[in-house]
């Protein structure tokens, strides 16, 4: 149980860090603009005449995801190594690991709270009809996870550099790739390239593609896997990269 | 507490540090001395298990540094080179969360803060952030988050640098108060820091150790250690010059003039030779002498004269 607490202890800290900083309150500002702005003018919200939050509301969230998630974890190694603090975190009775998680989970559950705050959008649907609150709540939780993906590839930038903007940069590079696979443009250009089976197999790789399932309101478990190993696979490459800089 | 055997750390194809071994015991205060870029902080950051050791081992308290990291880091306060802490923070957030980090909470971990903060006086900047510190506050910060545990083993990375006289004597007077009850390592280019804190000095050149022993022991080291000086009066300089050349044990003699007044100073041919004041003074015992000591030797030489033996004179 001692890990658990030393996690908690790495997350209380990052998560005041957010909140200490003007970058916890643009981050939120912005995301729920965003979040307003594109549902009611490009998601023809009342247009549809459909009390349903997945074409005009969570159709967006890759997107914004993508601009949004790399400033949030943009700095949680960067910042370490710029101000010399990752001797005092590395030198600490904790594992790399207790660390690592420490710090994801801390911006993840602060991308949660982002999230949670787009409740006043639930509150109208149900208000205006009858929405499948089950469908809008399997919609949220692919959301929330698909950001952990984006934010676990945000913190392989980050402990790839010190300077913030570097990794900012990087991972929506990496992010961008990561969703554009997915459209159909890019399934055009791989099956004329190769065949359809290729296109199928790259564009399994997208966040798109994962994250359609969940805006239907479908939790499909390949799905989830898909997130949750690539957040595996990121935080690990992440150790990696931090133990080489010790080496 | 501390054993460190043949430390190798290579950058490249750099060897910072060349195959370092020494101990320290409870109750001692290491001083580690040595030139800019000579692998004292390189050394400092394998000891706390910041870097991974190239070749050797290094164990504190029993506990191998690489094997068993989280047994031997628990025992460890470390304060790094440049103080770094967590610029988001105040002081007494900073300090909680290092107190809760070493596994510290509620009642203990109150009271490790406040002991922390009366012993390096940040009463007064408690509530404040990091971030709008004076170096000097900020250094004394990261000081204390090393010592909120209490730990048996404290490495300290130049922990006097950009404090002003007064906090200096602060510091200094600390380290030497707790090195009684605990292993103490501490790097400085500040010599006359070693002989106020230190009960033993490693002088470290190019990733090697080239000297180590008391403070004391390194002194007797300088060709000064015995050397006799004398004010004379009524006596020509060549007079004196020959005199004291001409004694048995005289490696050399210097002689400034000052009106009537010359002061010379002899060598003796081994350093150190506790018999030469006695040569000197029956040599010397018809002359006019004002004034005579043995000068004890002087660290700044021998650490220059070691790190620099080029230039030697």
């Amino acid at each position: 149980m001692n890990s658990w607490a030393n996690i908690k202890t790495i997350a209380k800290r990052e998560l005041g860090a957010y909140f200490t900083s003007p970058l916890a309150y643009v981050f939120i500002v912005i995301f729920l603009l965003l979040c307003g702005t594109f549902t009611f003018f490009f998601g023809y919200f009342y247009e549809r005449g459909v009390a349903e939050l997945g074409q005009s509301f969570f159709f967006w969230h890759p997107w914004f995801y993508l601009f949004l998630v790399p400033a949030v974890g943009m700095r949680l190694w960067a910042e370490e190594r710029r101000v010399g603090t990752l001797e005092l975190l590395m030198t600490m009775p904790i594992t790399p690991w207790q660390a690592i998680l420490g710090k994801f989970l801390a911006s993840w559950f602060f991308i949660g709270i982002a999230l949670a705050l787009t409740f006043p959008l639930w509150i109208t649907v149900n208000y205006l009809g009858n929405p499948d609150n089950g469908v809008i709540f399997a919609a949220y939780i692919g959301s929330w996870l698909m950001a952990g993906a984006y934010l676990a590839i945000s913190c392989i930038t980050s402990a790839m550099t010190r300077t913030q903007v570097v990794s900012f940069i990087v991972s929506l590079v990496v992010c961008a790739l990561l969703l554009l696979v997915g459209t159909g443009g890019a399934f055009e250009f791989f099956k004329n390239m190769f065949n359809v089976p290729v296109a199928e197999a790259i564009g399994s790789f997208s966040f798109l593609t994962h994250f359609m399932g969940f805006q239907k309101g479908v939790i499909d478990s390949r799905d989830v896997l898909f997130f949750l190993s690539l957040i595996g696979f990121s935080l690990f490459t992440t150790s990696v990269i931090l133990r080489e800089h010790r080496n | 507490m501390i054993k460190v055997e043949n430390l190798v750390k290579v950058f490249g194809t750099k060897r910072a540090v060349d195959g370092i071994s020494f101990a320290v015991e409870r109750g001692e205060v290491l001083g580690f001395l040595g030139p800019n870029g000579a692998g004292k902080s390189t050394s400092m950051r394998m000891i706390t298990g910041f870097i991974a050791p190239t070749e050797g081992r290094v164990s504190v308290g029993g506990h191998d540094i690489v094997e068993k990291p989280i047994e031997a880091k628990r025992l460890i306060g470390y304060l790094p080179e440049n103080a770094p802490a967590y610029t988001d923070m105040t002081v007494h957030g900073f300090l909680s969360f290092s107190a809760e980090i070493r596994g510290l909470r509620g009642d203990a971990k109150k009271k490790a803060v406040s002991r922390a903060v009366e012993l390096c006086f940040l009463e007064n900047v408690l509530h404040q952030s990091v971030e709008t510190l004076s170096k000097g506050y900020r250094h004394r910060t990261c000081f204390a988050q090393s010592i909120i545990h209490d730990p048996d083993v404290l490495i300290l990375d130049e922990p006097t640098d950009g404090l002003d006289p007064n906090q200096k004597h602060e510091i200094r007077t600390l380290i030497r108060k707790m090195g009684e009850k605990k292993a103490i390592i501490f790097s400085t280019h500040i010599l006359e820091e070693v002989d106020a804190v230190c009960s033993r000095a490693v002088i470290i050149d190019r990733g090697r150790i080239v000297a180590n022993g008391t403070p004391k022991q390194l002194r007797q080291k300088s060709e000064w250690a015995g050397a006799v000086t004398l004010n004379v009066v009524g006596q020509s300089e060549s007079a004196i010059k020959e005199k004291l050349g001409q004694l048995r044990s005289t490696k050399r003699v210097t002689v400034t003039a000052n009106g009537a007044h010359i002061k010379a100073t002899a060598f003796p041919r081994t350093a150190g030779d506790g018999d030469f004041t006695r040569e000197v003074i029956e040599a010397t015992r018809s002359w006019q002498v004002e004034e005579l000591h043995t000068e004890e030797g002087r660290l700044d030489e021998v650490f220059r004269s070691i790190t620099m033996p080029d230039t030697k004179a």
